[in-house]
């Protein structure tokens, strides 16, 4: 598996919000985009996700997996990757699952959908809600009877059920708290060392990039303005913009505490 | 100063503040209270201002029954506690101008003669790092940063003795709330105020507080100074939370308790409300809620809390 981004552009109208000149993801690998409000790392993942266009904007550029291109794809061929070959976790993981349905409908569903029968899809999703911690028994509630944390690691279950290569995953724990985050971090790593996944992984937070991906990307006004080695670029950043955004994380335990 | 003592506040079912008790010295001071979802800070913060009705309890400010205050005596108050949010668009009018949003305060209040009004408006725009044309802009003319700076010069038109911040970076981005946190700090000691932070942050709160209470389930689990409870926290649920914030180094943050997801606040467990996720419980924790006492220097709610510090100590140990 090889995920390749070349010249993307994205643009509403005439104003380009995102212009990045390359990207790349293998298999296994964790590459975290990084930016601020406005730096356009999701409407990044978006366009890679061939989501972007639905939004109303106009993707320029190439996207190919494995050497096929994803920017021309129709919509029926998108839906036949999506789901299957490319996953996306959102930030608000109890709102992007459809309220009137059972959160197992929806999961065997999209097994269904991708070729499993009935009682294969039953089966794959309940190992998989096994495999991210989770009693199969969630699977019959409905999505405002799961807390945050729970809806989170069955988006999860989902990519690894539906054997996802890549997974897009948007500030997959902003809105979670710190003892959930941890959990689903952990998720996170294990699903690229045991199924392999590549992951893409959109955050804000670099103190949680620092401990998940190998590679990092940062990104302002749409433009990526650093990329490397986790660890090299973020011990010794290259770009005034890294060594702002890292001055700027608040950290625990800094002799700056004036007051203690 | 203020004095919250036994504070209950009941939500139907849902009991989200139990027992609180806490003072916030007379300024410059700063008090963390750190929690997750649900473990009522918001609730005791909102209490404090008067936004919420207590079941039980009591808040006073200088010796001044806040709960059973009428008259001139509620005004004061309201004048001299404020309070800021951590979403500065819900508070402010979108069509309302800077200039309006911030004498609105200062007439609600008689805080200055209206020949004054300009002036004043100039003079604290300028103390929250803003400058005086920013004062005839609307709303969605500022930046997230630049309408929190104004949330806080409005909080500041009437000289409040208290502030209570409620998450008041946590919208922001990191650059932007690194110069709000700075904007904090310094008019702390500008004008000796003091303060209540809520925030899930643990970091800001060191930076800002000197003493901080975490939270749990609308219990105070853990009390003391910030400085020693955030470095070497007692109660497992401190511990838990201290473990799972994530740092800028190449390890991620450990799950420290057995389950995850925090039990329903509407049918708490009984004993420790903690003990279903404690990776230390034993059968007292289920049975026997444990009561804040002195632990190593702080307070603490655990019966196994001397246990949990005495394992970190050894851990640290092997470690060096």
């Amino acid at each position: 598996m090889k995920l390749e981004v070349r010249d993307l552009g994205v643009w509403f109208a005439d104003r380009r919000v995102v212009e990045v000149d390359s990207l790349e993801l293998d298999r296994g690998e964790t590459l975290g985009l990084v930016g601020e409000t406005g730096s356009g790392k999701s409407m990044t993942a978006y366009a890679i996700a061939g989501l972007a266009p639905g939004m109303g904007a106009r993707v320029e550029g190439s996207v190919q997996l494995d050497g096929r291109e994803l920017t021309t794809l129709s919509q029926g061929a998108w839906r036949d990757i999506r789901g299957r070959r490319i996953a996306m976790i959102f930030q608000a993981p109890i709102s992007s699952l459809n309220p009137v349905f059972r959160t197992g409908d929806v999961f065997t569903r999209a097994l269904q959908l991708h070729g499993a029968s009935k009682a294969e899809a039953r089966t794959r999703a309940a190992e998989a809600m096994r495999s991210v911690s989770l009693s199969p028994d969630l699977l019959r509630r409905y999505p405002h009877q799961l807390s945050g944390g729970q809806a989170q690691r069955i988006a999860i279950a989902q990519a690894i059920a539906l054997r996802a290569e890549v997974l897009i995953a948007d500030e997959p724990t902003s809105a979670l708290d710190v003892t959930v985050q941890a959990e689903i971090l952990e998720q996170l790593q294990k699903l690229r060392t045991e199924e392999g996944i590549a992951t893409l992984f959109i955050s804000h937070d670099l103190a949680v990039v620092s401990g998940l991906c190998d590679r990092v990307a940062i990104m302002r006004d749409g433009r990526i303005v650093e990329r490397g080695p986790v660890r090299e670029t973020l011990t010794s950043p290259q770009h005034a913009y890294t060594r702002e955004l890292l001055a700027a994380v608040p950290r625990l335990g800094e002799a700056g505490n004036a007051h203690a | 100063m203020l004095e919250v003592r036994d504070l209950v506040v009941r939500y139907g079912p849902v009991v989200a503040v139990d027992g609180v008790s806490l003072s916030v010295p007379k300024g410059p001071a700063g008090f963390g209270l750190v929690g997750e979802s649900g473990s009522g800070k918001t609730t005791i913060g909102r209490a404090i201002v008067k936004l919420v009705e207590p079941e039980s309890g009591s808040i006073e400010l200088d010796g001044l029954d806040v709960l059973g205050a009428r008259g001139g005596d509620l005004k004061r108050y309201r004048k001299g506690v404020q309070i800021i949010f951590q979403d500065p668009d819900s508070t402010l009018d979108p069509r309302m101008r800077v200039r309006g949003a911030i004498t609105e305060v200062l007439r609600a209040h008689g805080a200055v003669p209206r020949a004054g009004e300009a002036a004043r408006v100039t003079e604290l725009l300028e103390q929250v790092g803003l400058q005086a044309d920013h004062a005839d802009r609307l709303p969605h003319q500022l930046s997230g940063g630049q309408r929190q700076r104004v949330s806080i010069a409005r909080a500041l038109a009437v000289e409040p003795e208290l502030l209570v911040l409620d998450e008041p970076t946590s919208a922001l981005d990191v650059t932007v709330q690194a110069r709000v946190l700075e904007l904090i700090a310094r008019l702390r000691e500008e004008r000796s105020l003091a303060y209540l932070l809520i925030s899930h942050n643990l970091a800001v709160v060191e930076q800002l507080c000197e003493q901080v209470a975490v939270l749990y389930l609308g219990r105070i689990v853990e009390q003391g100074a910030a400085a020693l409870v955030l470095s070497q926290p007692a109660h497992p649920y401190s511990r838990a939370l201290r473990a799972a914030v994530p740092e800028l180094s190449e390890q991620l943050p450990r799950p420290a308790t057995t389950r995850a997801d925090p039990p329903d606040p509407a049918s708490p467990p009984s004993g420790c409300p903690f003990h279903p996720r404690c990776p230390l419980a034993i059968d007292r924790c289920r049975q026997e809620e444990p009561q804040l006492r002195e632990v190593a220097g702080r307070m603490a709610a655990c019966h196994r809390a001397e246990d949990a510090v005495r394992g970190q100590s050894e851990a640290s140990d092997q470690r060096s």
